[in-house]
C-alpha cells in the first residue's frame, strides 16, 4: 500500500483516488475532482492545529475515564434470525448471498 | 398553548385525553408537514391505540407514568420496531430495526406515545437539514429558511407544535443549533448520561441523545426519564441520576456566570444583543458575572473535523450492502470489493461521502499522527481549558449559533456550513453538558427569526444547569409559539 505522505502535493488526485479505494467508494472522475477541491479547502483550515504545542500531552480518546466494564457471564437470548434476515438485500434460506469471495478483492 | 408538562397534567386530571392530544397533533401534521417535511413517517394507528389504552387506564384510576399520554417524535437515527429507521439516507431506505433503542423503552415505560419519526441531515451530518435524502426540512418561522441540523425535523416539529416534544442526537451541536434556529429548548446531556444503545453511531466519543422541547421543565423531565446506566451500553456512566425535576424550581443559590471573550466574534447583532439581555437577567438575579478565557474556541471546528470524520468512517464501514441496507444492482459489481464500493457510492449522499473521505484520509498511513493523534491531544487541551474556566464560574453563557436561520441553499461551501457549530462542538469534544434557550428574535431581514443563547456546565452538573436555565425561562415567560 502506498504511503500518502510520500506524495509531494498536499492532496493530489491520485491520493483522493487511493482514499476512495480505502473507503470502498466507487466514485466518478468528476466526483473525485470535486472532492479533491473540497478536501484541500477543509484540510487547509485544519492546518491550524499544527501550530499548537502538544508536547507531552496524552491523547484524549474519550470524555469518560471508565475502565473496561464486563457484563455478567449469563446467557441471554439473541436476536431472532428471521427478523434480522428480513433486512438483508439477498438471502438463500438462512444464508446471506454474496459474490464469490475467493480470488480476492480487485486491485 | 402549553408545554409537555401542562399537557401531561391535563391528561392526568381528565381535563383532556391522550386521544384528543394525538388526534390534534395528527391533524396539524397532516396540514403542515407537506410544507415543513419535519416528519418522515407518522404512526397514526398505533398512536391512537396507545392513547386509547392510556385513557382507559387513567379513567380506571390505574397508576400511569410521568409521561402518560404525551405524543413524542423521534429522530430517525434512533431505532424503533415501529416503522423504519433510515437516518434520512438511501442506504437505509426500508430498514426495519429488530429492536427498540433503550431510550424508546424508557419513554414507553414512562407512558409516552410515539407519534412519528423525524427527518434529519443524512446520518446526522449537517447543520441545515439540507442533506436529508428525502428533501430539505423547512423552518416553521420562515419556510424559505433552514431549521438547522442535524436534528432539524425534530426542532421544526416542536416549533410548529406538531408534537409535545421530540428526541434528537447531538454530536457537535445537532440538538442545540436547530433548537436555537427554531426558537425552542434543546438540551445535550453530559457524555455518558443517556444510553446510546439503538442510536445509529456517528462519532462514538461525541454522540449523545437529548430532548428538544417547548420548555426547560419538559427537557428536565424527559432527561430524567431517559438518563441512567444501561447494561446494553458500556459507555453509559454507572452513577445515580439526581432528581432534577424535584429541584428544578429551587431558585439557585449565588452562582457565577462565565462570559468568554472569544464568544463575541462575528456574531449577528441580534445574537450579541440576546446574550447581553441574558447577562442583565442573571445580574438582576444576583449572579456574579465573570470574564473567562477560552482561547481554543477557535480551533474547536478543526479538532472536531478530524475526530468526528475519523470515528464516522469507522462506524459507517458497517454499511456494505451485505447484511442490510442498499445493495447495488450494477452489473459491474461482480466481486466483493465492487459490491461494497458501488453500494456505498450509490447509497451515501455527498456530505456523508465527504466525511468518510476526510476520516479515511486523517487515519491513513503517514497522516495518523499529524492529524488524528494531534487532534486527540488538542482535545485534552480543550478539556483542560474548560476545567480551568469552571474553577471560576458555574455556567458558561454565550450564543448557541452565530446567526439566526439562513435561507435554504444560502450556504453552499462545506467549510462555511461547518462554522455554524463554532460555539457547540467543544461541548461534545470535552463531554460536558449544554442547553440552548429561546432568547428573542432577529428582525433585521424583515421576518421574525428566533435566536438562542447557550448555557454550558461541567460534566454531570445537570441539576444546576437546569435550575439556572429554568430561572431564565420563568423570567422570560416561556417560549413564543408561532401564531396560526
Amino acid at each position: 500500500m502506498s504511503d500518502l505522505s510520500d506524495s509531494k502535493s498536499p492532496l493530489g488526485i491520485d491520493d483522493v483516488r487511493h482514499v476512495a479505494k480505502l473507503a470502498r467508494l466507487a466514485l466518478s472522475q468528476e466526483r473525485l475532482a470535486q472532492l479533491q477541491r473540497e478536501l484541500v479547502a477543509i484540510l487547509g483550515h485544519i492546518e491550524q492545529l499544527q501550530a499548537i504545542d502538544t508536547t507531552g500531552l496524552e491523547p484524549m480518546t474519550h470524555p469518560l475515564t471508565l475502565s473496561n466494564r464486563l457484563a455478567d457471564d449469563v446467557p441471554e437470548p439473541g436476536m431472532p434470525i428471521a427478523e434480522l434476515l428480513r433486512n438483508a438485500p439477498a438471502t438463500e434460506g438462512v444464508f446471506l448471498v454474496v459474490p464469490k469471495v475467493l480470488g480476492g478483492e480487485s486491485a | 398553548m402549553s408545554d409537555l408538562v401542562a399537557l401531561r397534567d391535563d391528561i392526568r386530571s381528565g381535563k383532556t385525553t391522550a386521544r384528543t392530544a394525538v388526534d390534534g397533533y395528527l391533524a396539524r401534521i397532516e396540514q403542515q408537514n407537506p410544507t415543513l417535511n419535519a416528519y418522515r413517517e407518522t404512526f397514526a394507528n398505533e398512536a391512537r391505540a396507545s392513547a386509547d389504552s392510556i385513557d382507559r387506564a387513567i379513567a380506571a384510576g390505574d397508576v400511569t407514568g410521568p409521561l402518560a399520554g404525551v405524543p413524542i417524535a423521534i429522530k430517525d437515527n434512533i431505532v424503533t420496531r415501529l416503522g423504519s429507521t433510515t437516518c434520512s439516507s438511501r442506504i437505509l431506505e426500508n430498514y426495519h430495526s429488530p429492536f427498540d433503542a433503550t431510550v424508546i423503552d424508557r419513554l414507553a415505560a414512562a407512558g409516552a406515545i410515539l407519534i412519528g419519526k423525524t427527518n434529519m441531515d443524512e446520518f446526522a451530518m449537517g447543520s441545515s437539514c439540507e442533506t436529508c435524502a428525502w428533501g430539505a426540512v423547512r423552518n416553521p418561522w420562515d419556510t424559505t429558511r433552514v431549521p438547522g441540523g442535524s436534528s432539524g425535523g425534530s426542532a421544526a416539529a416542536v416549533a410548529a407544535n406538531l408534537c409535545a416534544a421530540a428526541l434528537g442526537s447531538d454530536t457537535g451541536g445537532s440538538i442545540r443549533q436547530p433548537a436555537s434556529l427554531c426558537g425552542i429548548v434543546g438540551f445535550k446531556p453530559s457524555f455518558g448520561r443517556i444510553s446510546r444503545y439503538g442510536l445509529v453511531a456517528f462519532g462514538s466519543s461525541l454522540d449523545q441523545i437529548g430532548p428538544l422541547t417547548h420548555s426547560v421543565r419538559d427537557a428536565a423531565l424527559l432527561y430524567q426519564c431517559m438518563a441512567g446506566d444501561d447494561g446494553h451500553d458500556s459507555t453509559c456512566a454507572p452513577r445515580p441520576v439526581e432528581d432534577v425535576v424535584k429541584s428544578l424550581e429551587d431558585v439557585p443559590r449565588a452562582f457565577r456566570v462565565g462570559l468568554p471573550t472569544q464568544y463575541r466574534n462575528g456574531n449577528a447583532a441580534a445574537v450579541d444583543a440576546a446574550v447581553t439581555r441574558a447577562v442583565e437577567h442573571f445580574k438582576a438575579m444576583g449572579a456574579e458575572i465573570v470574564d473567562i478565557d477560552l482561547p481554543l474556541t477557535d480551533v474547536g471546528i478543526s479538532t472536531y473535523y478530524v475526530i468526528a470524520p475519523a470515528e464516522a468512517c469507522s462506524n459507517l464501514a458497517r454499511f456494505d450492502g451485505i447484511r442490510y441496507g442498499h445493495r447495488t444492482k450494477s452489473a459491474s459489481a461482480h466481486d466483493l470489493f465492487d459490491l461494497y464500493a458501488h453500494s456505498r457510492a450509490e447509497g451515501f449522499g455527498r456530505e456523508v461521502q465527504r466525511r468518510i473521505m476526510l476520516g479515511t484520509y486523517v487515519l491513513s498511513a503517514g497522516y495518523y499522527d499529524a492529524y488524528y493523534r494531534r487532534a486527540l491531544q488538542i482535545r485534552r487541551l480543550i478539556k483542560q481549558e474548560f476545567d480551568t474556566a469552571f474553577g471560576k464560574c458555574d455556567v458558561i453563557l454565550g450564543p448557541t449559533s452565530p446567526t439566526a436561520a439562513f435561507t435554504i441553499g444560502g450556504v453552499t461551501d462545506p467549510l462555511s456550513m461547518y462554522m455554524c457549530d463554532v460555539y457547540t462542538v467543544n461541548t461534545n469534544i470535552a463531554g460536558i453538558c449544554g442547553i440552548s434557550l429561546p432568547a428573542g428574535f432577529d428582525e433585521s431581514t424583515g421576518t421574525r427569526l428566533p435566536v438562542g443563547i447557550q448555557l454550558q456546565a461541567q460534566a454531570f452538573a445537570e441539576p444546576l444547569l437546569f435550575k439556572i436555565a429554568r430561572s431564565y425561562e420563568c423570567a422570560q415567560g416561556g417560549r413564543e409559539f408561532i401564531s396560526a
